[in-house]
């Protein structure tokens, strides 16, 4: 060890706790983090202060009441969650959905994927010590989106909005007009940001080269979403396995090569230009007609298994649904996107320092809620 | 050309300033004991208001403005929540050095009042070595923090503690060179002499100097970008994380007072402290002190945190060689070239700092800092 081999002073290596109770855990996450010094030699995570047992209260509940608990999976991107488990079912029970909810799943699912990447790039950038002045710029935005979601359904974090078959109710008038303005407003919001950020001399420092997580790691730990594409993984299930109405929509996938900190900070701002592209393809096609097709609210579901799986703002959501034709989910699993890109955080922050730990920690972007379900 | 006089030019009188009031030194003391104490005390008040007031508005937020008119009372209503807080010494601390703590802190910031001149002549005692007893004096707060590091037996307190002691031990030097160019320029050591002497505020005669002063000062008083030994992403609250009631208010009232003692400090050597035109001498001293405070904030709110390696480059590599060109070339000006006109030293000195600046950051390069482990 070349810190302390040199010394003729005989350190040790102390552990550290580092949470449940800390300002950069994103919750309840704790790291038990061996250091030597400040050098991070080894950590151990420890969750499962949020356990709620969220995939066993799915079988004692019936399909249609489950979806309020997929929004309390990851809060963050409540609306993605509620549609993969809708997925998920319909494709268990074959339902079709009607074109309008098809074209307004999509816009909500991309709206909400903006405003996970607003607290992802924000709360990245308060753990690197920028004293909340990023992390409220773009709760800011996120605040808007969150009006847009208030218009819609009525809550502003948990939605219970989607429905299997649809979505629960129609837009209201207002809804389109006030997203065009929005949309036209978060371009010039988006270009602001890159121009603070983009070329921020102690971000740069603090970013490029930190943390990087290797293309084969990345594969191997099975790591998706935005920590996936910034390490050079083109892998997004909006155009490997389009499901919903992706098909029909123009937009790139961005992916850069180092899989640094900073990386996957460019990435979720792209991401976010990318996502407005698709609402903006979207709103101009949005059709008339119901927006939930003719489901009862007890479906039975035939005896089966299905798998759907979904493109969520952190990467691929799943949801493992089997059914015995009875009112409730047999069993019913997800794949927690945040837990699985956890899994290569080791690798990732050996042998740099404590700050370094909580930007990485930080840029993978996790919700407790979804880590323990 | 009178700013740039050589010591031995000009012989300074070796006492203190003769006592003009009856009754002697002993009331002169007395009087500015309590005015410096009095005003220690409002100035950190403002200081309080301006930081919460100002960042709220540089976060696009209101700050706190529901105590009195425009949230002016907010720090006293800080002061006396802080007062009625239970103090909690935790059972694994060392109890003299955590109850001493504060106070070794506390005490050397009111010190440095002590020669900081109000307006002509006005100061508790005019010291030959002004300038020196304030570099003397504000290092022993260190000591205070690095005893609230240790005695507080807590992990995070202590990698606060001593990250403190190493920053402040590495800029103390380019801080100190940088303070050299000054006393060069005006000749004398004694803070009052150096404002007489400032017919031309020494940040244009010393634009390097004061660059490298002013970031050598927010890294001594951990303001941000260098707030390492707080680090409230990474060390919950760095030394202070176990202090709580009264003895955590000493702590915040000596973060504030050192920010205001060091904002003096540069009003003095490199603002032409309390001269200006038609405000009272006082006042103008008050509102450049509040200016540069007002700086700090701003880079407060504007920049992330840099990691100790960096931090500790900086100084090293940086500053320090940064510093000694600086004398150099000052060096050369007061000796060689005492009677150059103002006006032209202002435009070398600028354009030396503009490509030196240049220059040596072409040095740093990104990405480096990890250790195999």
């Amino acid at each position: 060890m070349t810190t302390t081999g040199e010394l003729t002073l005989k350190t040790e290596p102390f552990v550290l706790n580092i949470g449940p109770m800390h300002p950069s855990t994103h919750g309840v996450y704790r790291m038990r983090v061996t250091l030597d010094g400040e050098v991070v030699i080894d950590i151990e995570p420890i969750f499962g202060y949020l356990h709620r047992g969220i995939e066993k209260l799915a079988e004692e509940r019936t399909y249609t009441g489950f979806i309020p608990l997929t929004d309390r999976l990851d809060y963050m991107s409540a609306m993605s969650n509620n549609l993969g488990y809708c997925l998920a079912v319909e494709k268990l029970a074959g339902i079709k959905v009607p074109e309008r909810a098809e074209y307004l799943r999509v816009i909500i699912a991309e709206l909400q994927r903006i405003a996970n990447h607003c607290i992802a790039v924000g709360a990245m950038l308060n753990d690197a010590g920028a004293y909340f002045t990023p992390f409220l710029y773009l709760f800011r935005e996120r605040e808007k989106i969150y009006d847009l979601f208030e218009m819609l359904c009525g809550q502003r974090l948990t939605y219970n909005y989607m429905r299997i078959g649809g979505v629960s109710q129609d837009i209201p008038e207002e809804f389109l007009p006030a997203l065009e303005k929005f949309n036209k407003k978060l371009h010039n919001v988006i270009n602001e940001y890159e121009f603070f950020l983009k070329q921020n001399e102690v971000l740069l420092a603090r970013a490029k080269g930190v943390g990087i997580l290797p293309k084969e790691t990345a594969i191997n730990c099975g790591i998706s979403g935005p920590v996936a594409r910034a390490s050079g993984i083109k892998w997004d299930l909006r155009k490997n396995d389009p499901y919903s109405i992706y098909d029909r929509f123009e937009f790139d996938i961005p992916t850069c090569e180092t899989g640094d900190c900073y990386d996957r900070y460019r990435v979720r701002i792209e991401e976010m230009s990318q996502s407005l592209r698709i609402i903006e393809q979207a709103m101009k096609q949005v059709p008339d007609g119901p927006v939930k097709a003719d489901v009862p609210h007890l479906i039975r579901p035939p005896a089966g298994d299905a798998y759907a799986h979904i493109e969520a703002p952190k990467g691929e959501l799943g949801y493992y649904i089997v059914s015995d034709n009875s009112i409730a989910p047999y069993r019913c699993h997800v794949r927690p996107t945040s837990l699985i890109n956890l899994t290569a955080l080791r690798e990732m922050v050996k042998g740099w320092k404590v700050a370094d730990l909580i930007i990485i920690f930080g840029s993978i972007d996790i919700t407790m809620g979804e880590v323990d379900r | 050309m009178a700013i740039v006089n050589l010591a031995v030019n000009n012989p300074l009188p070796m006492q203190v300033v003769p006592p003009d009031w009856p009754g002697g030194y002993w009331w002169h003391w007395l009087f500015f004991t309590v005015v410096i104490i009095a005003f220690m005390l409002i100035m950190v008040m403002g200081a309080i208001y301006i930081e919460r007031r100002g960042m709220g508005r540089m976060q696009s937020r209101l700050g706190p403005n529901r105590t009195g008119p425009f949230g002016l009372l907010q720090p006293v209503a800080d002061a006396v929540k802080v007062l009625l807080k239970e103090n909690i010494v935790p059972t694994s601390a060392d109890k003299v050095i955590h109850w001493l703590a504060p106070v070794i802190a506390f005490a050397p910031v009111l010190m440095i009042f002590a020669v900081l001149p109000f307006q002509n002549g006005a100061l508790l005692a005019d010291l030959n070595i002004g300038i020196l007893y304030v570099v003397a004096i504000s290092s022993i707060a260190t000591v205070g923090v690095f005893m609230a590091g240790w005695g507080s037996g807590n992990k995070y307190s202590l990698l606060g503690a001593m990250r403190n002691v190493a920053a402040v031990v590495s800029y103390e030097i380019p801080m100190v060179l940088s303070i050299i160019g000054v006393v060069l320029m005006a000749g004398s050591l004694s803070m009052n002499q150096i404002v007489v002497k400032q017919d031309i505020p020494f940040i244009l005669l010393q634009p390097l100097g004061f660059f490298l002063f002013f970031i050598a000062a927010c890294a001594e008083i951990n303001r941000s970008p260098f707030d390492l030994m707080e680090a409230d992403s990474e060390l919950v609250a760095g030394f202070h994380t176990e202090y709580s009631g009264m003895k955590f208010a000493m702590f915040y009232l000596v973060e504030y007072a050192e920010a205001i003692a060091m904002s003096a400090i540069i009003t003095t050597l490199f603002l032409s402290g309390w001269r200006g035109p038609w405000l009272p001498p006082w006042l103008w001293f008050i509102l450049k002190t509040f200016v540069v405070f007002f700086v700090m904030v701003w880079t407060r709110t504007t920049l992330p945190r840099v990691r100790i390696d960096q931090l500790m480059a900086l100084a090293w590599k940086f500053l320090f060689p940064l510093a000694l060109i600086n004398l150099f070339i000052t060096a050369i000006q007061v000796l060689v070239w005492p009677d150059a006109l103002p006006w032209i030293l202002i435009i070398i000195n600028i354009a030396v700092m503009a490509i030196l600046i240049v220059l040596w950051s072409k040095f740093f390069k990104l990405g480096w800092g990890r250790i195999e482990v």
